[in-house]
């Protein structure tokens, strides 16, 4: 296990106005265990992914990715994470493929591994389509190859099995299995909770922004 | 959570009764007691007050600025509260100014606007910051008005000087000589005067203001509701 | 990295060329409806093409400009960019050198409409070239800045040209003299000065707003 790419959270907090979506979060999570987040809508499961990957700042608490402070030493986290967001990054404009080549040059990778990872994430025939064509269980694929071609060392998926056909979750799954085989952290957010379980070691229940309970996935009674 | 300590709660009412004072004093001895000026007559006393209304804007303004770089630099929500009462007040000069150079323009060269670097100069600054504070009002959420607010008005600021001789060239082509003539030295005293009594009803504005958007903030920044966590 | 970001700017643009089109109409539209405010007094048009030109530039600015960051914003694709990490600065320099491009081409697509109608023909084509390109930069610069902001709050339409055209007021002014004097005549090489003055604002502001984008897109 890397243990460099663990995730210690201090009571995080974040605040949308006046609603606080993220009231007092605290949990760690080891390098390379793969930890399902549960929770009725509205808890707080993409604010706190969001918060993690440095997309938004918290307003209270802290969190390290990797040893890494999330506000302090944001680039660094952000060379460590991937995040499968519920906005889909993408440019409607543009192709798959190029797509995915944008995202490799700003990593200034060669834009080789795009062809594989579209045919890996079932996209293959569908390469050279505008992304505007696609559906919305495409544009769910392509993110995720997005986040494959990252390589990260922590993987934060919120909602992945969202809007994917039943091939479409076995990808899911083979995907959570090859990170975690590969030693990656990963954090998913669903409401899939017994497809989950299945696939993660530790599970992590919110309730309007607080930690209701933490334990094993093997816990999680359906 | 208090956004900003009122050390002092009398304060500003005690600058504002000076700036009463002052602002009073001096637009007596300038409207009454200062013989009219050689050349323009009755209407050059405007000045007395047109003047001190150029430096205090002036002053609001680049407060203004200095309270938007030491927000983004320290992120403390008082220089926020600062920053939007300097912008506010500052409007107000600005829009002041502007009558006032219409109101002196109109006996003297006929026309309401007289092009002048300074004036258009204050002219342009009042729709920048008008539109900042437009900004101001758009945006919900708290932090990002804050910095956004606060780049807007680095970015106005720093355009001033700019604006000011790019004016001036353009008029220059032009060759109006229009800029108002300056109080002759032996009547500063009326000058000085409304200059302090301005000065003085501008910070207590200002700090007034401040504490209405300190007040705001700390309604719009409520922590957490408590809870039980695990 | 700014050169990943331009490509993906110019790929954009290219996929977006329809829309370029229809701003260039825009411009050449309003600077029809401009010569009806004057009447078909060709001595006055002449005078004020410069002027002209420039308010139709303007106009059409705020539509490439705020068009800039449409696709950005529709599924967050900046904030992704941002998440790899790419370098906000990169990122903001390769959007203003983009619409710069298209505002330049836009300046350049409008002179001939101008020729027609105001009859306002010069021979100094590199010259006005060059007062375009410099006077679209200096609205490329904070307008790309303030696309960024606007496209993130709601009353999009009217922020955007609020915050933008009370800033760029000295680029306009310089744009409009060092254009006005390469049509109608310049006895006394003055050219020179207004050019230095543009190129000093677009200087500044090419500095500033790269500073400052980076906290204008973060939450």
């Amino acid at each position: 296990m890397d243990a460099s790419a663990g995730i210690e959270a201090q009571n995080l907090a974040r605040r949308y106005g006046r609603r606080w979506a993220l009231a007092d979060v605290s949990f760690n999570l080891a390098g390379g265990a793969v930890l399902m987040l549960a929770g009725p809508n509205g808890s707080g499961k993409s604010t706190l992914l969001r918060t993690i990957a440095t997309a938004v700042r918290p307003d209270g608490g802290s969190a390290r990715v990797g040893g890494f402070d999330v506000v302090t030493e944001r680039e660094d986290v952000r060379k460590l994470v991937a995040l499968l967001s519920h906005a889909s990054y993408l440019y409607d404009s543009l192709t798959a493929r190029e797509n995915l080549s944008i995202v490799a040059d700003h990593l200034g990778r060669p834009r080789t591994n795009v062809a594989g990872l579209l045919d890996r994430v079932g996209l293959g025939r569908r390469a050279d389509d505008v992304v505007a064509t696609f559906s919305a269980g495409m544009r769910k694929r392509l993110s995720f190859a997005r986040v494959l071609l990252q390589e990260p060392r922590v993987a934060l998926l919120d909602e992945p099995y969202g809007q994917l056909d039943p091939e479409g979750f076995d990808l899911v799954d083979d995907v959570v299995r090859e990170l975690k085989a590969d030693g990656t952290t990963v954090i998913f957010a669903t409401h899939q909770l017994e497809r989950a379980a299945s696939s993660a070691d530790e599970a992590l229940l919110l309730e309007a922004g607080r930690v209701a309970w933490r334990g094993k996935a093997s816990e999680v009674a359906v | 959570m208090r956004v900003d300590n009122n050390r002092f709660p009398r304060l500003p009412w005690i600058i504002l009764g000076l700036g009463i004072l002052f602002l009073a004093i001096g637009s007596y001895i300038g409207l009454f007691v200062a013989p009219p000026e050689a050349l323009m007559g009755q209407v050059q006393r405007i000045m007395y007050v047109h003047v001190p209304t150029a430096w205090n804007a002036l002053l609001a303004m680049t407060f203004a600025f200095v309270c938007a770089v030491i927000f983004l630099f320290k992120s403390d929500w008082k220089w926020d509260a600062r920053m939007e009462a300097a912008i506010e007040v500052g409007v107000v000069l600005a829009f002041l100014l502007c009558c006032q150079g219409a109101i002196w323009a109109k006996p003297t060269w006929g026309v309401w606007w007289d092009w002048d670097p300074r004036l258009t100069t204050t002219a342009v600054l009042l729709f920048a910051f008008l539109g900042i504070l437009a900004l101001r009002k758009f945006v919900d959420d708290p932090a990002r008005r804050a910095i956004w607010s606060a780049v807007a008005t680095i970015i106005a600021y720093v355009d001033v000087p700019i604006v000011y001789y790019s004016v001036r060239w353009w008029n220059s082509l032009h060759q109006l000589q229009s800029s108002p003539s300056t109080v002759s030295r032996q009547f500063w005293l009326p000058l000085r005067m409304n200059a302090f009594g301005i000065l003085f009803l501008m910070t207590a504005f200002i700090m007034l203001r401040a504490r209405v958007a300190s007040m705001r903030l700390e309604q719009e920044l409520v922590p957490p509701p408590v809870g039980e966590s695990v | 990295m700014l050169t990943a970001a331009l490509r993906k700017e110019l790929l954009l643009q290219w996929r977006s060329r329809a829309q370029f089109m229809a701003v260039f109409v825009f411009g050449a539209a309003a600077l029809l409806l401009f010569s009806f405010a004057v009447g078909p007094v060709a001595e006055l048009l002449r005078q004020f093409s410069a002027g002209f030109l420039w308010l139709g530039l303007l106009l059409s600015s705020t539509l490439t400009l705020a068009e800039s960051f449409h696709a950005e914003m529709e599924n967050r694709a900046m904030e992704g960019l941002l998440l790899l990490p790419a370098n906000p600065r990169a990122l903001y320099y390769g959007k203003a050198i983009a619409n710069w491009l298209q505002l330049t081409l836009l300046g350049i697509a409008l002179i001939p409409v101008m020729v027609v109608l105001y009859d306002a023909g010069t021979t100094r084509i590199p010259m006005l070239i060059l007062v375009i390109a410099l006077g679209a930069a200096g609205l490329s610069a904070p307008g790309t800045l303030y696309a960024a902001m606007t496209a993130q709050v709601r009353s999009k339409q009217t922020l955007l040209p609020l915050l933008l055209f009370p800033l760029i007021v000295p680029a306009l002014l310089a744009s409009v003299k060092a254009t006005s004097l390469i049509i109608l005549g310049d006895p006394m090489n003055q050219v020179r000065s207004w050019i230095v003055l543009l190129a000093s604002f677009d200087a500044i502001y090419w500095s500033l707003c790269g500073l400052l984008f980076e906290k204008v897109v973060e939450e």
